[in-house]
Protein backbone atom coordinates (compact mmCIF):
# COMPACT_ATOMS: atom_id res chain seq x y z
CA UNK A 1 0.00 0.00 0.00
CA UNK A 2 2.78 2.40 0.95
CA UNK A 3 4.68 1.65 -2.24
CA UNK A 4 1.59 2.22 -4.39
CA UNK A 5 0.85 5.46 -2.55
CA UNK A 6 4.33 6.81 -3.20
CA UNK A 7 3.99 5.82 -6.84
CA UNK A 8 0.75 7.78 -7.24
CA UNK A 9 2.35 10.85 -5.66
CA UNK A 10 5.39 10.64 -7.93
CA UNK A 11 3.10 10.20 -10.94
CA UNK A 12 1.02 13.22 -10.00
CA UNK A 13 4.12 15.34 -9.40
CA UNK A 14 5.56 14.42 -12.80
CA UNK A 15 2.22 15.08 -14.51
CA UNK A 16 2.01 18.40 -12.75
CA UNK A 17 5.53 19.23 -13.89
CA UNK A 18 4.54 18.49 -17.46
CA UNK A 19 1.41 20.63 -17.33
CA UNK A 20 3.27 23.42 -15.55
CA UNK A 21 5.95 23.74 -18.21
CA UNK A 22 3.64 22.94 -21.10
CA UNK A 23 1.07 25.60 -20.35
CA UNK A 24 3.70 27.98 -19.03
CA UNK A 25 5.50 28.00 -22.35
CA UNK A 26 2.50 29.40 -24.21
CA UNK A 27 2.50 32.92 -22.84
CA UNK A 28 6.16 33.88 -23.25
CA UNK A 29 6.10 32.42 -26.74
CA UNK A 30 3.22 34.61 -27.84
CA UNK A 31 4.31 37.71 -25.96
CA UNK A 32 7.97 37.64 -26.95
CA UNK A 33 7.03 36.93 -30.54
CA UNK A 34 4.79 39.97 -30.64
CA UNK A 35 7.55 42.09 -29.11
CA UNK A 36 10.07 40.85 -31.65
CA UNK A 37 7.73 41.51 -34.56
CA UNK A 38 7.06 45.03 -33.38
CA UNK A 39 10.81 45.57 -32.94
CA UNK A 40 11.43 44.55 -36.54
CA UNK A 41 8.70 46.90 -37.71
CA UNK A 42 10.22 49.68 -35.63
CA UNK A 43 13.69 49.07 -37.08
CA UNK A 44 12.20 49.04 -40.54
CA UNK A 45 10.79 52.50 -39.90
CA UNK A 46 13.92 53.81 -38.17
CA UNK A 47 17.02 51.76 -39.03
CA UNK A 48 19.39 54.24 -37.43
CA UNK A 49 18.06 53.41 -34.00
CA UNK A 50 18.53 49.67 -34.43
CA UNK A 51 20.78 49.36 -31.36
CA UNK A 52 18.34 51.08 -29.00
CA UNK A 53 15.37 49.19 -30.42
CA UNK A 54 17.05 45.80 -30.13
CA UNK A 55 18.12 46.54 -26.56
CA UNK A 56 14.59 47.55 -25.60
CA UNK A 57 13.19 44.46 -27.27
CA UNK A 58 15.52 42.24 -25.23
CA UNK A 59 14.62 43.99 -21.97
CA UNK A 60 10.91 43.63 -22.68
CA UNK A 61 11.31 40.00 -23.69
CA UNK A 62 13.25 39.29 -20.52
CA UNK A 63 10.36 40.53 -18.39
CA UNK A 64 7.93 38.44 -20.42
CA UNK A 65 10.20 35.42 -19.92
CA UNK A 66 9.95 35.68 -16.16
CA UNK A 67 6.67 33.81 -15.79
CA UNK A 68 8.03 31.10 -18.06
CA UNK A 69 10.96 30.78 -15.67
CA UNK A 70 8.54 30.45 -12.74
CA UNK A 71 6.87 27.56 -14.55
CA UNK A 72 10.28 25.99 -15.19
CA UNK A 73 11.25 26.34 -11.53
CA UNK A 74 8.01 24.74 -10.35
CA UNK A 75 8.43 21.94 -12.90
CA UNK A 76 11.99 21.25 -11.76
CA UNK A 77 10.88 21.36 -8.12
CA UNK A 78 8.20 18.81 -8.85
CA UNK A 79 10.63 16.53 -10.71
CA UNK A 80 13.66 16.64 -8.42
CA UNK A 81 12.76 17.96 -5.01
CA UNK A 82 9.40 16.46 -4.08
CA UNK B 1 -3.49 11.28 3.14
CA UNK B 2 -0.76 10.55 0.63
CA UNK B 3 -3.17 11.03 -2.27
CA UNK B 4 -3.81 14.59 -1.13
CA UNK B 5 -0.17 15.38 -1.85
CA UNK B 6 -0.55 13.89 -5.32
CA UNK B 7 -3.48 16.15 -6.16
CA UNK B 8 -1.65 19.06 -4.56
CA UNK B 9 1.35 18.71 -6.89
CA UNK B 10 -0.89 18.33 -9.92
CA UNK B 11 -2.90 21.41 -8.92
CA UNK B 12 0.33 23.38 -8.46
CA UNK B 13 1.34 22.50 -12.01
CA UNK B 14 -1.98 23.70 -13.43
CA UNK B 15 -1.89 26.83 -11.29
CA UNK B 16 1.48 28.17 -12.42
CA UNK B 17 1.12 26.76 -15.93
CA UNK B 18 -2.10 28.60 -16.67
CA UNK B 19 -1.11 31.59 -14.55
CA UNK B 20 2.05 32.13 -16.56
CA UNK B 21 0.16 32.51 -19.82
CA UNK B 22 -1.63 35.79 -19.25
CA UNK B 23 1.16 37.80 -17.71
CA UNK B 24 3.64 36.82 -20.43
CA UNK B 25 1.27 37.71 -23.28
CA UNK B 26 0.43 41.07 -21.71
CA UNK B 27 4.07 41.91 -21.04
CA UNK B 28 5.09 40.96 -24.54
CA UNK B 29 2.37 43.17 -25.96
CA UNK B 30 3.61 46.08 -23.83
CA UNK B 31 7.20 45.47 -25.00
CA UNK B 32 6.10 45.48 -28.63
CA UNK B 33 4.19 48.74 -28.28
CA UNK B 34 7.15 50.28 -26.45
CA UNK B 35 9.36 49.45 -29.40
CA UNK B 36 6.88 50.93 -31.85
CA UNK B 37 6.87 54.11 -29.80
CA UNK B 38 10.67 54.16 -29.61
CA UNK B 39 11.09 54.02 -33.36
CA UNK B 40 8.99 57.17 -33.71
CA UNK B 41 10.62 59.00 -30.78
CA UNK B 42 14.04 57.54 -29.98
CA UNK B 43 14.98 60.53 -27.81
CA UNK B 44 12.28 59.54 -25.31
CA UNK B 45 13.84 56.16 -24.69
CA UNK B 46 14.30 56.68 -20.93
CA UNK B 47 10.68 57.65 -20.38
CA UNK B 48 9.29 54.91 -22.60
CA UNK B 49 11.41 52.18 -21.03
CA UNK B 50 10.40 53.28 -17.55
CA UNK B 51 6.71 53.24 -18.44
CA UNK B 52 7.04 49.83 -20.09
CA UNK B 53 8.69 48.33 -17.00
CA UNK B 54 6.08 49.80 -14.61
CA UNK B 55 3.22 48.54 -16.76
CA UNK B 56 4.82 45.12 -17.10
CA UNK B 57 5.27 44.95 -13.33
CA UNK B 58 1.51 45.23 -12.81
CA UNK B 59 0.83 42.57 -15.44
CA UNK B 60 3.40 40.41 -13.63
CA UNK B 61 1.47 40.58 -10.37
CA UNK B 62 -1.09 38.10 -11.69
CA UNK B 63 1.73 35.67 -12.41
CA UNK B 64 3.24 36.23 -8.96
CA UNK B 65 -0.07 35.41 -7.25
CA UNK B 66 -0.22 32.18 -9.26
CA UNK B 67 3.38 31.35 -8.25
CA UNK B 68 2.58 31.96 -4.57
CA UNK B 69 -0.44 29.66 -4.68
CA UNK B 70 1.58 27.01 -6.55
CA UNK B 71 4.35 27.13 -3.93
CA UNK B 72 1.78 26.89 -1.13
CA UNK B 73 0.24 23.87 -2.85
CA UNK B 74 3.62 22.15 -3.14
CA UNK B 75 5.06 22.83 0.31
CA UNK B 76 2.24 23.38 2.80
CA UNK B 77 0.23 20.65 4.49
CA UNK B 78 -3.29 22.05 4.80
CA UNK B 79 -4.67 19.29 6.95
CA UNK B 80 -7.35 18.41 4.41
CA UNK B 81 -8.47 14.85 3.88
CA UNK B 82 -10.48 12.71 1.56
CA UNK B 83 -12.14 13.47 -1.74
CA UNK B 84 -13.31 16.87 -0.51
CA UNK B 85 -9.75 17.83 0.38
CA UNK B 86 -8.47 16.75 -3.04
CA UNK B 87 -11.22 18.67 -4.79
CA UNK B 88 -10.53 21.76 -2.67
CA UNK B 89 -6.85 21.82 -3.64
CA UNK B 90 -7.57 21.17 -7.32
CA UNK B 91 -10.25 23.86 -7.24
CA UNK B 92 -7.78 26.28 -5.66
CA UNK B 93 -5.23 25.66 -8.41
CA UNK B 94 -7.85 26.13 -11.11
CA UNK B 95 -9.36 29.25 -9.53
CA UNK B 96 -5.99 31.01 -9.25
CA UNK B 97 -4.41 29.77 -12.46
CA UNK B 98 -7.34 30.47 -14.76
CA UNK B 99 -8.13 33.86 -13.17
CA UNK B 100 -4.56 35.04 -13.75
CA UNK B 101 -4.88 34.44 -17.50
CA UNK B 102 -7.36 37.24 -18.12
CA UNK B 103 -5.81 39.90 -15.93
CA UNK B 104 -2.33 39.34 -17.28
CA UNK B 105 -3.46 39.86 -20.87
CA UNK B 106 -5.72 42.77 -19.93
CA UNK B 107 -3.02 44.66 -18.04
CA UNK B 108 -0.87 44.63 -21.16
CA UNK B 109 -3.25 46.94 -23.03
CA UNK B 110 -2.92 50.06 -20.84
CA UNK B 111 0.83 49.49 -20.53
CA UNK B 112 1.25 49.36 -24.30
CA UNK B 113 -1.00 52.34 -24.94
CA UNK B 114 0.79 54.41 -22.29
CA UNK B 115 4.17 53.65 -23.91
CA UNK B 116 2.87 54.77 -27.29
CA UNK B 117 1.37 57.99 -25.96
CA UNK B 118 4.39 58.93 -23.84
CA UNK B 119 6.62 58.71 -26.88
CA UNK B 120 4.38 61.13 -28.74
CA UNK B 121 3.65 63.45 -25.80
CA UNK B 122 6.38 63.22 -23.17
CA UNK B 123 4.99 66.16 -21.20
CA UNK B 124 1.90 64.13 -20.28
CA UNK B 125 3.92 61.32 -18.78
CA UNK B 126 2.70 61.92 -15.21
CA UNK B 127 -0.96 61.84 -16.19
CA UNK B 128 -0.50 58.89 -18.52
CA UNK B 129 1.35 56.83 -15.92
CA UNK B 130 -1.36 57.54 -13.33
CA UNK B 131 -4.07 56.53 -15.75
CA UNK B 132 -2.19 53.38 -16.74
CA UNK B 133 -1.84 52.42 -13.06
CA UNK B 134 -5.55 52.98 -12.33
CA UNK B 135 -6.64 51.02 -15.39
CA UNK B 136 -4.28 48.13 -14.73
CA UNK B 137 -5.31 47.97 -11.09
CA UNK B 138 -8.98 47.54 -12.03
CA UNK B 139 -7.85 44.87 -14.45
CA UNK B 140 -6.27 42.90 -11.59
CA UNK B 141 -9.58 42.65 -9.70
CA UNK B 142 -10.63 39.27 -11.17
CA UNK B 143 -7.23 37.85 -10.21
CA UNK B 144 -7.78 39.05 -6.65
CA UNK B 145 -11.18 37.31 -6.65
CA UNK B 146 -9.45 34.15 -7.83
CA UNK B 147 -6.81 34.49 -5.13
CA UNK B 148 -9.47 34.94 -2.43
CA UNK B 149 -11.39 31.84 -3.56
CA UNK B 150 -8.14 29.84 -3.80
CA UNK B 151 -7.14 30.82 -0.26
CA UNK B 152 -10.60 29.96 1.06
CA UNK B 153 -10.46 26.54 -0.59
CA UNK B 154 -6.98 25.86 0.77
CA UNK B 155 -7.24 27.20 4.30
CA UNK B 156 -10.88 26.90 5.37
CA UNK B 157 -11.92 23.36 5.97
CA UNK B 158 -14.96 23.49 3.73
CA UNK B 159 -17.49 20.95 2.62
CA UNK B 160 -18.33 19.50 6.00
CA UNK B 161 -15.32 17.21 6.10
CA UNK B 162 -14.69 13.99 4.22
CA UNK B 163 -17.96 12.44 5.36
CA UNK B 164 -20.00 14.54 2.96
CA UNK B 165 -20.01 12.81 -0.45
CA UNK B 166 -21.22 15.96 -2.20
CA UNK B 167 -18.31 18.05 -0.94
CA UNK B 168 -15.95 17.21 -3.81
CA UNK B 169 -18.13 18.30 -6.76
CA UNK B 170 -19.14 21.44 -4.86
CA UNK B 171 -15.55 22.52 -4.15
CA UNK B 172 -14.29 21.60 -7.62
CA UNK B 173 -17.23 23.45 -9.14
CA UNK B 174 -16.40 26.46 -6.98
CA UNK B 175 -12.86 26.56 -8.33
CA UNK B 176 -13.98 26.20 -11.96
CA UNK B 177 -16.71 28.81 -11.54
CA UNK B 178 -14.36 31.49 -10.24
CA UNK B 179 -11.40 30.70 -12.45
CA UNK B 180 -13.22 30.55 -15.76
CA UNK B 181 -15.49 33.54 -15.13
CA UNK B 182 -12.52 35.74 -14.27
CA UNK B 183 -10.83 35.23 -17.65
CA UNK B 184 -13.23 37.34 -19.71
CA UNK B 185 -13.46 40.16 -17.18
CA UNK B 186 -9.70 40.40 -16.87
CA UNK B 187 -9.15 40.75 -20.61
CA UNK B 188 -12.16 43.00 -21.07
CA UNK B 189 -11.30 45.49 -18.32
CA UNK B 190 -7.93 46.15 -19.92
CA UNK B 191 -9.31 47.31 -23.25
CA UNK B 192 -11.01 50.56 -22.12
CA UNK B 193 -7.95 51.30 -19.96
CA UNK B 194 -5.76 51.04 -23.05
CA UNK B 195 -8.10 53.22 -25.10
CA UNK B 196 -8.14 55.79 -22.30
CA UNK B 197 -4.34 56.09 -22.23
CA UNK B 198 -4.37 56.38 -26.02
CA UNK B 199 -7.08 59.06 -25.89
CA UNK B 200 -5.36 61.11 -23.22
CA UNK B 201 -2.24 61.14 -25.36
CA UNK B 202 -4.22 62.55 -28.27
CA UNK B 203 -6.56 64.92 -26.41
CA UNK B 204 -5.29 65.67 -22.92
CA UNK B 205 -8.01 68.28 -22.30
CA UNK B 206 -10.67 65.55 -22.45
CA UNK B 207 -8.87 63.48 -19.81
CA UNK B 208 -11.53 63.77 -17.05
CA UNK B 209 -14.33 62.49 -19.32
CA UNK B 210 -12.15 59.71 -20.68
CA UNK B 211 -11.16 58.57 -17.21
CA UNK B 212 -14.79 58.59 -16.01
CA UNK B 213 -15.87 56.59 -19.06
CA UNK B 214 -13.02 54.14 -18.52
CA UNK B 215 -14.02 53.63 -14.89
CA UNK B 216 -17.67 53.03 -15.80
CA UNK B 217 -16.75 50.68 -18.62
CA UNK B 218 -14.24 48.68 -16.58
CA UNK B 219 -16.64 48.41 -13.66
CA UNK B 220 -19.41 46.95 -15.83
CA UNK B 221 -16.82 44.56 -17.30
CA UNK B 222 -16.25 43.12 -13.83
CA UNK B 223 -19.84 41.92 -13.55
CA UNK B 224 -19.30 38.47 -15.11
CA UNK B 225 -16.44 37.79 -12.67
CA UNK B 226 -18.79 38.72 -9.83
CA UNK B 227 -21.42 36.25 -11.09
CA UNK B 228 -18.70 33.60 -11.05
CA UNK B 229 -17.68 34.54 -7.53
CA UNK B 230 -21.28 34.44 -6.22
CA UNK B 231 -21.81 30.89 -7.53
CA UNK B 232 -18.38 29.96 -6.18
CA UNK B 233 -19.31 31.19 -2.69
CA UNK B 234 -22.64 29.36 -2.85
CA UNK B 235 -20.91 26.12 -3.80
CA UNK B 236 -18.36 26.54 -1.02
CA UNK B 237 -20.68 27.48 1.80
CA UNK B 238 -24.07 25.84 1.21
CA UNK B 239 -24.59 22.57 3.04
CA UNK B 240 -25.57 19.97 0.45
CA UNK B 241 -25.60 17.03 2.84
CA UNK B 242 -29.32 16.22 2.58
CA UNK B 243 -29.32 15.78 -1.17
CA UNK B 244 -29.13 12.52 -3.15
CA UNK B 245 -25.54 11.85 -4.19
CA UNK B 246 -26.50 11.13 -7.80
CA UNK B 247 -27.43 13.22 -9.79
CA UNK B 248 -26.54 16.15 -7.50
CA UNK B 249 -22.82 15.45 -8.09
CA UNK B 250 -23.24 16.20 -11.78
CA UNK B 251 -25.51 19.16 -10.98
CA UNK B 252 -22.89 20.88 -8.85
CA UNK B 253 -20.13 20.33 -11.42
CA UNK B 254 -22.46 21.60 -14.13
CA UNK B 255 -23.23 24.69 -12.06
CA UNK B 256 -19.55 25.55 -11.89
CA UNK B 257 -19.07 25.07 -15.63
CA UNK B 258 -22.22 26.93 -16.67
CA UNK B 259 -21.49 30.30 -15.09
CA UNK B 260 -17.73 29.94 -15.51
CA UNK B 261 -17.65 29.36 -19.25
CA UNK B 262 -20.64 31.59 -20.06
CA UNK B 263 -19.00 34.60 -18.43
CA UNK B 264 -15.92 34.51 -20.65
CA UNK B 265 -17.62 35.92 -23.75
CA UNK B 266 -19.54 38.83 -22.18
CA UNK B 267 -16.41 39.90 -20.29
CA UNK B 268 -14.46 40.27 -23.53
CA UNK B 269 -17.43 41.72 -25.41
CA UNK B 270 -18.07 44.36 -22.77
CA UNK B 271 -14.41 45.30 -22.95
CA UNK B 272 -14.58 45.78 -26.71
CA UNK B 273 -17.63 48.04 -26.33
CA UNK B 274 -16.07 50.17 -23.62
CA UNK B 275 -12.85 50.47 -25.61
CA UNK B 276 -14.55 51.80 -28.74
CA UNK B 277 -16.81 54.11 -26.72
CA UNK B 278 -13.71 55.58 -25.09
CA UNK B 279 -12.06 56.08 -28.49
CA UNK B 280 -15.23 57.77 -29.78
CA UNK B 281 -15.32 60.18 -26.85
CA UNK B 282 -11.65 61.05 -27.37
CA UNK B 283 -12.43 62.12 -30.90
CA UNK B 284 -15.77 63.80 -30.21
CA UNK B 285 -15.90 64.86 -26.57
CA UNK B 286 -19.18 66.72 -26.97
CA UNK B 287 -20.91 63.42 -27.75
CA UNK B 288 -19.99 62.06 -24.31
CA UNK B 289 -23.54 61.62 -22.98
CA UNK B 290 -24.95 59.87 -26.01
CA UNK B 291 -21.96 57.60 -26.45
CA UNK B 292 -21.99 56.53 -22.81
CA UNK B 293 -25.71 55.76 -23.01
CA UNK B 294 -25.25 53.67 -26.16
CA UNK B 295 -22.28 51.93 -24.56
CA UNK B 296 -24.27 50.98 -21.46
CA UNK B 297 -27.27 49.76 -23.50
CA UNK B 298 -25.01 47.67 -25.70
CA UNK B 299 -23.08 46.29 -22.73
CA UNK B 300 -26.22 45.22 -20.89
CA UNK B 301 -27.46 43.29 -23.92
CA UNK B 302 -24.05 41.64 -24.30
CA UNK B 303 -24.23 40.73 -20.61
CA UNK B 304 -27.34 38.62 -21.23
CA UNK B 305 -25.65 35.27 -21.84
CA UNK B 306 -23.66 35.69 -18.63
CA UNK B 307 -27.01 36.10 -16.86
CA UNK B 308 -28.37 32.97 -18.54
CA UNK B 309 -25.29 31.07 -17.38
CA UNK B 310 -25.82 32.41 -13.87
CA UNK B 311 -29.49 31.41 -14.01
CA UNK B 312 -28.73 27.83 -15.08
CA UNK B 313 -26.11 27.62 -12.33
CA UNK B 314 -28.64 28.80 -9.74
CA UNK B 315 -31.17 26.21 -10.92
CA UNK B 316 -28.55 23.45 -10.78
CA UNK B 317 -27.46 24.48 -7.28
CA UNK B 318 -30.88 24.94 -5.71
CA UNK B 319 -33.23 22.50 -7.42
CA UNK B 320 -33.83 19.32 -5.52
CA UNK B 321 -33.38 16.44 -7.93
CA UNK B 322 -34.91 12.98 -7.60
CA UNK B 323 -32.36 10.42 -6.54
CA UNK B 324 -31.24 8.48 -9.59
CA UNK B 325 -28.16 6.38 -10.18
CA UNK B 326 -28.59 6.23 -13.95
CA UNK B 327 -25.81 7.70 -16.06
CA UNK B 328 -28.42 9.49 -18.18
CA UNK B 329 -29.71 11.65 -15.35
CA UNK B 330 -26.21 12.79 -14.34
CA UNK B 331 -25.09 13.29 -17.94
CA UNK B 332 -28.13 15.48 -18.59
CA UNK B 333 -27.21 17.88 -15.81
CA UNK B 334 -23.53 18.03 -16.75
CA UNK B 335 -24.61 18.54 -20.36
CA UNK B 336 -26.86 21.40 -19.30
CA UNK B 337 -23.90 23.12 -17.69
CA UNK B 338 -21.74 22.64 -20.78
CA UNK B 339 -24.53 23.72 -23.14
CA UNK B 340 -25.13 27.03 -21.42
CA UNK B 341 -21.48 27.48 -20.58
CA UNK B 342 -20.05 27.19 -24.07
CA UNK B 343 -23.18 28.73 -25.57
CA UNK B 344 -22.63 31.93 -23.66
CA UNK B 345 -19.21 32.65 -25.12
CA UNK B 346 -20.04 33.49 -28.74
CA UNK B 347 -23.01 35.83 -28.33
CA UNK B 348 -21.16 37.69 -25.58
CA UNK B 349 -18.22 38.51 -27.84
CA UNK B 350 -20.34 39.14 -30.93
CA UNK B 351 -22.86 41.44 -29.28
CA UNK B 352 -20.04 43.31 -27.64
CA UNK B 353 -18.43 43.79 -31.04
CA UNK B 354 -21.73 45.12 -32.43
CA UNK B 355 -22.07 47.59 -29.58
CA UNK B 356 -18.42 48.60 -30.06
CA UNK B 357 -18.89 49.66 -33.66
CA UNK B 358 -22.17 51.36 -32.80
CA UNK B 359 -20.60 53.38 -29.99
CA UNK B 360 -17.79 54.47 -32.28
CA UNK B 361 -20.22 55.72 -34.94
CA UNK B 362 -22.67 57.34 -32.53
CA UNK B 363 -19.74 59.55 -31.52
CA UNK B 364 -19.31 60.75 -35.09
CA UNK B 365 -22.99 60.90 -35.94
CA UNK B 366 -24.91 61.88 -32.83
CA UNK B 367 -28.08 62.85 -34.72
CA UNK B 368 -28.35 59.30 -36.05
CA UNK B 369 -28.04 57.78 -32.60
CA UNK B 370 -31.65 56.51 -32.47
CA UNK B 371 -31.30 54.77 -35.85
CA UNK B 372 -27.91 53.35 -34.89
CA UNK B 373 -29.12 52.09 -31.52
CA UNK B 374 -32.18 50.46 -33.08
CA UNK B 375 -30.03 48.69 -35.68
CA UNK B 376 -27.62 47.63 -32.95
CA UNK B 377 -30.43 46.07 -30.91
CA UNK B 378 -31.83 44.22 -33.93
CA UNK B 379 -28.38 42.93 -34.82
CA UNK B 380 -27.66 41.90 -31.25
CA UNK B 381 -30.99 40.11 -31.04
CA UNK B 382 -30.07 37.95 -34.04
CA UNK B 383 -26.63 37.26 -32.54
CA UNK B 384 -28.40 36.25 -29.33
CA UNK B 385 -30.26 33.48 -31.09
CA UNK B 386 -27.80 30.68 -30.47
CA UNK B 387 -27.50 31.85 -26.87
CA UNK B 388 -31.25 31.39 -26.54
CA UNK B 389 -31.07 27.92 -28.13
CA UNK B 390 -28.37 27.01 -25.57
CA UNK B 391 -30.58 28.29 -22.76
CA UNK B 392 -33.53 26.26 -24.03
CA UNK B 393 -31.47 23.10 -24.35
CA UNK B 394 -29.97 23.65 -20.89
CA UNK B 395 -33.43 24.16 -19.38
CA UNK B 396 -34.73 21.04 -21.16
CA UNK B 397 -31.82 18.99 -19.86
CA UNK B 398 -32.27 20.32 -16.34
CA UNK B 399 -36.02 20.29 -15.95
CA UNK B 400 -37.56 17.94 -18.47
CA UNK B 401 -35.25 14.92 -18.43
Amino acid sequence: MAIEGADVIRAAALLGAGISMGLGAIGPGVGEGFAAGKACEAIGKNPREAGLLTRTMLVGQAVSESTGIYSLVVALLLIFVV
Amino acid sequence: MLEIKAVSYFAAGICIGAGAIGAAVGEGYAAGMANESLSASPDQSGNILKTMLVGQAIAESAGIFALVVAMLLIFVDFGLTGASGMAALLGAGLAMGLAAVGSGVGSGFPAGAACKSIGARPKLSGQLTTNMLIGSAICQTPTIFGLVVAFMLMFLKLGGGSTNPLAWPALLGAGLSMGLAAIGSGVGAGMPAGACCEGIGRQPQVAPQLTTNMLIGSAVCQTPAIFGMVISFMLMFIDFSGRPVHPTTAALLGAGLSVGLACIGPGVGNGLTAMEANRGIARQPEAYGQVTTTMLVGMSVAQSTAIYGFLISLILVFKGFEPSTSWAASAALLGAGLAMGFGGIGPGVGEGWTAAYTSRWVARNVEQSVLLTRTMLVGQAVAESTGIYSLIVALLLTLAV
